[in-house]
């Protein structure tokens, strides 16, 4: 017997929160417990009296699952709304990355030409090596980071997708 | 405001919410609660013998008497052990509160004496929980934690309260009403989707209720309700095992329950129904058999008071997402609105009765051994001379024979556990039964081998002079798993045979109680009426017929319509596939 793994998409959902201890780990502990996927996740409270949180998760499943992780997600007491930013788009999501690149001669004006043209900023410097900050959809952080793995790459550090519906209605 | 103690708060909070019983075991990390409780005799505390039986307690007073359950144990192995009965209840959604003690919060994290993270551990085991650190806090979380627990869709609640937050002082006033910032349960259906039910129903032909748990958790109002629609439509009903009793079992349109082990007229009408109304019941795996193969024919409504229970295993065509009771009121009035009779389902109905008369329930007679379905049946009887009966179960065999074979006619009569099928449930659940209904006849359906999972509530129930009846199917075998093996392992029974079972009769006698054994057929019917006359508590030790099997029975991954009827269709081999379901 082999066991069948289904064809699954990648959704954004926007949830608030109010923002409490152990929010994040029921929500965490939500997708681990029911066998979802968590693809980045990113939490930050967004009221100026600090209580409620937006958390962003990427998750991919098929649409049945999709749709349960929305209606489990909005069964837990402390989750105010969730919205699936994929199916209620168009959204603009972003993510920001900093990329540590080491390198010398040609490969250093390489990394900042190709910086250049995915418009990202140079935020730290040596002799020897670049950080560079940059923002924009994951695809475009995936390429960019591809790209510099050939040219010497030492690290990065991705924060995972914030995303909002575009207009004026609030997500 | 003269200041309280978090301890004197929670327990004026418990006061204010109308406990009447806590269940509970005392320790370190709660005896200022404890000592709390010495001083406002209006609540009436049963001590237990271990935490898992207070959890179970209280889930069987909390499903007889619509009120909920509320539990007390200590830090650490306290709250460890009272999980399961915490997971039991958020499977089979009963309302419950459950107040941990836990170490002072300077010692939160240190790995203190008998400290355990029992927010982290019970976070998904539970509908919501709390860690309270200040004493000022309590009495709004508290009132809130009963406020989640009993509405929406029921479960458990657990508050952790450090052994200084106890101590602590703060004002206290009874917190007004509140509203919550985010927990928001729909209870009113959409008009539009109740008019659209209510004509799916009235064009139906072969159309059939099928109900669960919902119902009763709705209250008694929506079994009433139910048997109003069912009489309005003419519709046959089927029920889960947690739904027994919403429904007549003594009515003409009633099929008895459906599923694993249900009726062959209730699955092969589940298969040929071209509407299904689904009330309060979910879609479980025990109840659909093959998901593919489950109820091809069907358009489905879907009621159900929680959104996640929609589309989970089974798409449905018309989801409601509303109280049982409150949607079923609304599709009665429109359904009288709009002057709808009762369509002609002679046809369907012949269909049905050509089922029924399979008579899948039969099981043979023996003048030797005691036919285990013949003793529920016998004990059904006899019963019925009692003004009124609650039955509990353990998990096994003769849960599934005591709901195939004794007929419930109310809610909140039927305390089984379904989801999680946690053996050790029934007997403790009979006793939180007992206590909120002293003049109630109860009696828990047990099996050797599950009886023996919370035999130490025996002292419990001592006492609390809780004149409980255990009936226990003894075979000298964990009947169900050695069932499974001769299904699927070619009868290789592999630790499921009950070896040194203790002397019921005597085990009756060393705690107080009485004790009786029936052995023969010829003795059934005397003793189950020697156990309902006794004025006490006793253990009868019911010896059945040994390999005696539970059929029907749709085996894991098989439809509907592929039933077991009896021993003679079992092959003893299944596939792998077969083999990895539950």
């Amino acid at each position: 017997m082999h066991i069948q793994e289904e064809i699954s998409e990648r959704h954004v959902l926007s949830l608030t929160v109010s923002n409490e201890a152990g929010i994040l780990a029921r929500i965490a502990g939500l997708f681990t417990a029911r066998g979802y996927n968590i693809d980045s996740l990113t939490v930050a409270d967004i009221t100026p009296d600090h209580a409620i949180s937006r958390i962003t998760i990427v998750t991919s499943g098929p649409p049945k699952v999709i749709d349960q992780i929305i209606a489990q997600l909005e069964r837990l007491v402390p989750v105010h709304k969730v919205t699936d930013l994929t199916d209620n788009g168009p959204f603009v999501e972003r993510e920001l990355a900093l990329v540590k690149v080491a390198g010398v001669g040609e490969d250093r004006i390489e990394a900042l030409r190709l910086a250049d043209v995915f418009r990202a900023k140079v935020v730290d410097t040596t002799i020897e090596s670049f950080i560079f900050e940059i923002t924009g959809t994951t695809d475009k952080i995936d390429n960019f980071v591809g790209l510099m793995r050939q040219i010497g790459l030492v690290e990065v550090g991705r924060t995972g997708v914030v995303g909002l519906i575009r207009g004026k209605e609030p997500n | 405001m003269a200041e309280k103690s978090g301890a004197d708060i929670l327990v004026e909070c418990l006061i204010d919410l109308g406990v009447e019983v806590v269940f509970g075991y005392p320790g370190g990390a709660v005896l200022p609660i404890y000592d709390a409780l010495f001083n406002h005799p209006k609540i009436r505390h049963v001590l237990v013998r271990h935490e898992q039986g207070a959890t179970h307690m209280a889930e069987g007073y909390a499903r007889s008497t619509g009120k909920p359950g509320v539990v007390l144990v200590t830090s650490g192995p306290g709250a460890t052990n009272a999980v399961t009965g915490i997971t039991d209840a958020l499977m089979d959604s009963i309302p419950m509160v459950v107040i941990t003690g836990q170490v002072p919060t300077q010692l939160i994290g240190t790995d203190a004496f008998q400290e355990a993270d029992t927010v982290g551990i019970t976070r998904h085991c539970t509908k919501h929980n709390y860690l309270v650190k200040s004493p000022g806090k309590l009495a709004s979380v508290v009132h809130e934690a009963f406020h989640i627990a009993t509405t929406g869709r029921p479960g458990p609640v657990v508050i952790d309260i450090p052994k200084n937050v106890q101590i602590a002082t703060a004002p206290y006033r009874k917190p007004e009403s509140f509203e919550h910032a985010s927990y928001r349960p729909q209870t009113e259906a959409d008009p539009a989707a109740i008019a659209s039910a209510v004509e799916m129903l009235a064009a139906a032909e072969r159309p059939i209720f099928y109900t669960g748990g919902g119902v009763i958790n709705s209250g008694p109002e929506a079994s009433t309700l139910l048997r109003e629609i069912a009489a309005l439509t003419g519709a046959p009903v089927t029920s889960t095992l947690m739904g027994l009793g919403a429904f007549p079992a003594s009515s003409g349109q009633w099929l008895g329950m459906l599923g694993m082990h249900g009726t062959y007229e209730a699955n092969w009408a589940m298969n040929k129904a071209d509407l299904i109304v689904c009330v309060g019941a979910r879609f479980d795996d025990r109840v659909t058999g093959r998901l593919d193969a489950f109820a091809p024919h069907a358009k489905k409504i879907h009621i159900d008071i929680d959104r996640s229970s929609i589309n989970k295993t089974v798409e449905v065509d018309l989801p409601i997402i509303a109280d049982v009771g409150n949607a079923l009121a609304d599709m009665i009035a429109l359904w009288k609105d709009r002057g709808h009779k009762a369509a002609d389902l002679g046809e369907w109905w012949a269909r049905i009765d050509g089922w029924r008369a399979r008579n899948s329930l039969a099981y043979p007679e023996s003048r030797e051994e005691i036919m285990p379905q013949e003793a529920i049946a016998q004990l059904y009887k006899a019963s019925r001379s009692a003004s009124d009966v609650i039955i509990t179960t353990e998990v096994g065999q003769h849960q599934m024979w005591a709901a195939q074979h004794f007929g419930f006619d109310a809610p909140n009569k039927w305390l089984t556990s379904g989801g999680l099928g946690t053996m050790g449930y029934g007997f403790p659940a009979a006793i939180g039964a007992q206590l909120g209904n002293p003049d109630s006849l109860v009696v828990c359906v047990a099996g050797d081998a599950s009886i023996q999972m919370n035999i130490q509530e025996m002292g419990t129930a001592s006492q609390y002079r809780l004149p409980v009846k255990i009936f226990i199917l003894n075979n000298e075998y964990m009947g169900m798993v050695r069932q499974w093996q001769e299904l699927t392992y070619e009868s290789r029974y592999s630790n499921s045979y009950s070896d040194s079972l203790p002397d019921f009769v005597k085990l009756a006698e060393a705690y107080g109680w009485t004790g009786i054994r029936i052995e023969g057929p010829q003795e059934l019917e005397a003793g189950i009426r020697q156990m309902i006359d006794t004025p006490g508590p006793v253990i009868v030790d019911c010896r059945v017929a040994k390999l005696s099997n539970c059929f029907p029975m749709i085996p894991s991954g098989a439809a509907h319509t592929d039933m077991l009827l009896d021993p003679s269709q079992v092959e003893g081999v299944m596939s792998d596939e077969a083999k990895a379901l539950v």
